[in-house]
C-alpha cells in the first residue's frame, strides 16, 4: 500500500492549525523538511529566507508559505544548472559512487539513450572488483547495443580504463563511458584508485571533454554530503546522478550538496529499466517533493 | 561509523557539566543541541522527538533539580535513554538442531544482500554446518552469476534454476535439493525491491509461505536517511522479519538508521557488515554501541567528577 504522507500535505497540515506564520509554525515547518532529508544546515537557510521573505513581502497567511520554498528550492537547483552538450569534441563520462547506488545501471540506461541519438558508445568495465561486475555490464551493454572493453576480474581497472581510450580514439567513438567499482570515500587506497583512472583519461585522452558524475542514492542520508565532497576532491565532479526515486525518499540530501558544492544534478534514476533515466529538471524535482 | 554523533554529543553536554544549578532554559539549549546532532546523524525525526521529550521530561523532574550536580545527572540521563534506544543484549541467529535451517534475505536495491549471502554462508560453515545459497534474484542482470562466484569464493554451492523460473518454484525446488544433498543452512538471496512495490513484495511473502524461514533478515544500508524507518516498517509488515543486518558500516555515516530501527520495529540488529571482503561481518552488541556512540568512557569520567 501506498501510504506515504507527502510534503505538501504535512504542510497544508501545519498551515490549517497555524494561520500566523509564528514560530511554532517555523518550527514545525523545519521538522518536514529535516524529514526529507535537507539537513539540518539547508532547513535553517530556508527558515531564514522564508523569514526574511515574509517581513519582505509583507505575508501574514501560512497559506503563502509552499510557493516561497519551492521557489527558493528551485533556484537553489537552477543557479548551477549550465548546458554542456554545445560542444562537437569527443567526450568521456566517468561513473563514480559508494557501493551499490547504481552506478552500472545508470551506465546501461545513459549508453542506451546516446546510442539512440545515433552516436557511437564504447563502454569500459574497470569495475574489475566485485563478483560478476563485468557480467552484468556485458548484459546492460548488449541490451543497449554498445561495445564494451574489459578484462577479467582482478585485473588492474587502470589498464581497462587504458586500452579503451585507445579504442575509443582508433574507433573515433562519440562517447566513452566508463564504469568503475563501488567504493566508500572513507577508503584512501581504493580513492588513490580512482585518482589514477581519472589521471589516466586526463593524461591519455585530453582532447576529448571528460565528465566525472557522481552517482547518489536517493535514500541516502546525511553522508551523501560528505560523499560528494571527497569525491569531488579525488577526481573534480562535474553532474551528480540521482537514483532510486522511485521508492520513497525524495532525494532531499540533494539540495546541500547542489548547494554547498555547487555541482548540478544531470539524470535522475527511477527505476531498473532501461529507459527509467530522465533529464533533471529542477521544477519537476521540486514540485515531486511538494505533490 | 557514529565518531562524529559522538564528539557533537559530548560537545552539547559538556556545557552543563560545570553548571551548579540549573535552569529550564539551560536544559531547553543543551537539548536543542542533542536533538540537532542526532538529526545531522539521520537519526529518524520521531525517534529523535520521543528521545529529547523523555529525557527534558526526566532532567526536569526532582531528581535533577534538586541534586547538587544536575549537569551530570542529565548526561547520566541522555545515556540511560540511548541504551534504551538500542536494546540490549545480542540477539544470536536461530538454528534448528534436528531440522534443516532456513534464511531468507531482503531488502532494497543494492543493500547488500547477495554479498551477506555469502559472508553468513561462510561463518556458519565455518561453525561445522552444509550451507546452500539458492539464487532467487531473476531481475538483476548477472545476480545469479554474482551469487556463484560469491559461493565459490567461500566454497558454499548454490542452487539456480536460471531467471526464467518464478522464484517461489526456485525457492520450493531448493527445499527438496537441500534435503536430497544433506544441507543442513539454506540461505536464500532475493531480489532487490522497494517496500512500495506490490507485487515484488507479494513475491517475498510467497515465498515465506513457502519455505517458512527460521529467520528473515532486512538488510539496510547504514548510510540511509530519514526513509529507513519506513522501509524497515514496511519490510516488517508484509514479512514480519526476525532480524536487521546492518551493512556498509566501514563507512563514515554516523548510523542514526541503527539508532532507530530498535525503537521503531522492535526487531534486533544481528549483525553489522563492515567491508566488501567475506571475513567482513560481526555480530552487533547494542549496549557496546551505545557506548560507542557516547564515547562512554568520557561519559563516565564525566559523571565520576560529580
Ligand atoms: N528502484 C531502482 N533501482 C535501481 C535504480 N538504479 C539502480 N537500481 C538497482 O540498484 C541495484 C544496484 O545497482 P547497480 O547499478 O549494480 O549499482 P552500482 O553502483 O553499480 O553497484 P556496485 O558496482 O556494486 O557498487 C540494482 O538492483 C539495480 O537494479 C533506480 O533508479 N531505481
Ligand atoms: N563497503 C562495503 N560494501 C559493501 C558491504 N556490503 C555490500 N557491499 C557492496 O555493496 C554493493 C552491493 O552489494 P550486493 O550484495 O550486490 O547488494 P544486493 O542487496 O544484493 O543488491 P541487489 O541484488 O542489486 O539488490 C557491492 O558493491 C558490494 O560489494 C559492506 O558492508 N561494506
Ligand atoms: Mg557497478
Ligand atoms: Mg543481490
Amino acid at each position: 500500500s501506498k501510504t506515504k504522507k507527502n510534503l505538501t500535505e504535512q504542510i497544508e497540515s501545519i498551515v490549517f492549525r497555524h494561520r500566523k506564520i509564528d514560530d511554532d509554525f517555523l518550527e514545525e515547518l523545519e521538522e518536514i523538511l529535516i524529514t526529507s532529508d535537507m539537513g539540518v544546515e539547508t532547513t535553517m537557510d530556508i527558515i531564514e529566507y522564508i523569514k526574511t521573505e515574509t517581513r519582505k513581502r509583507n505575508l501574514t497567511d501560512t497559506s503563502e508559505i509552499k510557493d516561497v520554498i519551492k521557489e527558493y528550492l528551485i533556484n537553489m537547483l537552477e543557479e548551477n544548472d549550465e548546458d554542456n552538450d554545445t560542444e562537437n569534441k569527443q567526450r568521456v563520462i566517468l561513473i563514480v559512487g559508494v557501493n551499490g547506488v547504481g552506478k552500472t545501471t545508470s551506465i546501461g540506461k545513459i549508453a542506451y539513450r546516446i546510442k539512440q541519438s545515433g552516436k557511437s558508445v564504447i563502454v569500459a568495465a574497470a569495475d574489475t572488483f566485485r563478483a560478476a561486475a563485468v557480467e552484468q555490464l556485458k548484459e546492460w551493454c548488449l541490451r543497449a547495443g554498445v561495445d564494451i572493453i574489459a578484462s577479467e576480474q582482478g585485473s588492474d581497472p587502470g589498464s581497462v580504463i587504458f586500452d579503451a581510450v585507445n579504442a575509443a580514439k582508433a574507433r573515433k567513438t562519440d562517447v566513452l563511458i566508463c564504469d568503475t567499482a563501488g567504493r566508500l570515500h572513507n577508503k584512501k587506497n581504493l580513492m588513490n584508485e580512482l585518482s589514477k583512472i581519472f589521471k589516466i583519461i586526463d593524461r591519455e585522452f585530453g582532447e576529448a571533454k571528460l565528465d566525472v558524475y557522481l552517482v547518489i542514492d536517493a535514500t541516502t542520508g546525511q553522508n551523501g554530503l560528505i560523499q560528494a565532497k571527497l569525491f569531488s576532491e579525488t577526481c573534480s565532479i562535474n553532474g551528480l546522478i540521482l537514483t532510486k526515486l522511485d521508492g520513497t525518499a525524495k532525494g532531499g540530501i540533494a539540495f546541500p550538496i547542489v548547494n554547498e558544492l555547487k555541482i548540478p544534478i544531470k539524470y535522475i534514476g527511477v527505476g531498473e529499466k532501461i529507459d527509467d533515466l530522465q533529464d533533471f529538471n529542477a521544477t519537476d524535482f521540486v514540485n515531486a517533493i511538494f505533490e | 561509523m557514529f565518531e562524529n554523533l559522538s564528539d557533537k554529543l559530548q560537545n552539547a553536554l559538556q556545557k552543563l557539566k560545570g553548571k551548579g544549578k540549573l535552569t529550564e532554559k539551560d536544559i531547553d539549549l543543551a537539548m536543542k543541541e542533542v536533538k540537532m546532532s542526532l538529526l545531522e546523524a539521520d537519526v529518524n525525526f520521531k525517534v529523535v522527538k520521543t528521545f529529547i521529550n523523555s529525557v527534558k521530561e526526566r532532567s526536569l523532574g526532582s531528581e535533577v533539580m534538586e541534586s547538587l550536580t544536575p549537569g551530570q545527572q542529565v548526561v547520566k540521563i541522555v545515556h540511560e535513554e540511548l541504551v534504551k534506544i538500542m536494546g540490549q543484549g545480542e540477539s544470536k541467529l536461530k538454528i534448528n538442531s534436528n531440522d534443516i535451517t532456513y534464511f531468507m534475505m531482503c531488502g532494497l536495491q543494492g543493500a547488500g544482500k547477495t554479498t551477506a549471502t555469502g559472508k553468513l554462508a561462510r561463518k556458519l560453515k565455518k561453525d561445522g554446518k552444509r550451507p546452500l545459497l539458492v539464487a532467487c534474484d531473476i531481475y538483476r542482470p548477472a545476480a545469479i552469476k554474482q551469487l556463484q562466484v560469491v559461493g565459490a569464493s567461500v566454497d558454499v554451492p548454490v542452487f539456480e534454476m536460471g531467471d526464467k523460473t518464478n522464484p517461489v518454484t526456485i525457492a520450493k525446488e531448493a527445499m527438496k535439493h537441500a534435503m536430497k544433498h544433506g544441507h543442513d543452512i539454506v540461505i536464500i538471496d532475493t531480489a532487490g525491491r522497494l517496500h512500495i512495490d506490490d507485487s515484488l513484495m507479494e513475491e517475498l511473502v510467497e515465498i515465506k509461505q513457502t519455505v517458512k524461514p527460521d529467520e528473515i533478515l532486512l538488510l539496510l544500508d547504514a548510510m540511509t536517511g530519514q526513509d529507513a524507518v519506513k522501509v524497515a516498517e514496511t519490510f516488517n509488515q508484509y514479512l514480519d522479519i526476525t532480524g536487521v543486518i546492518l551493512t556498509k558500516v566501514d563507512g563514515d555515516a554516523r548510523g542514526g538508521a541503527a539508532l532507530s530501527i530498535r525503537n521503531v520495529v522492535d526487531k534486533p540488529i544481528k549483525f553489522l557488515s563492515v567491508g566488501e571482503k567475506m571475513d567482513q561481518l560481526e555480530t552487533f552488541h547494542p549496549d557496546r554501541m551505545a557506548s560507542r556512540i557516547l564515547g562512554m568512557g568520557d561519559v563516565l569520567s564525566i559523571i565520576e567528577k560529580a
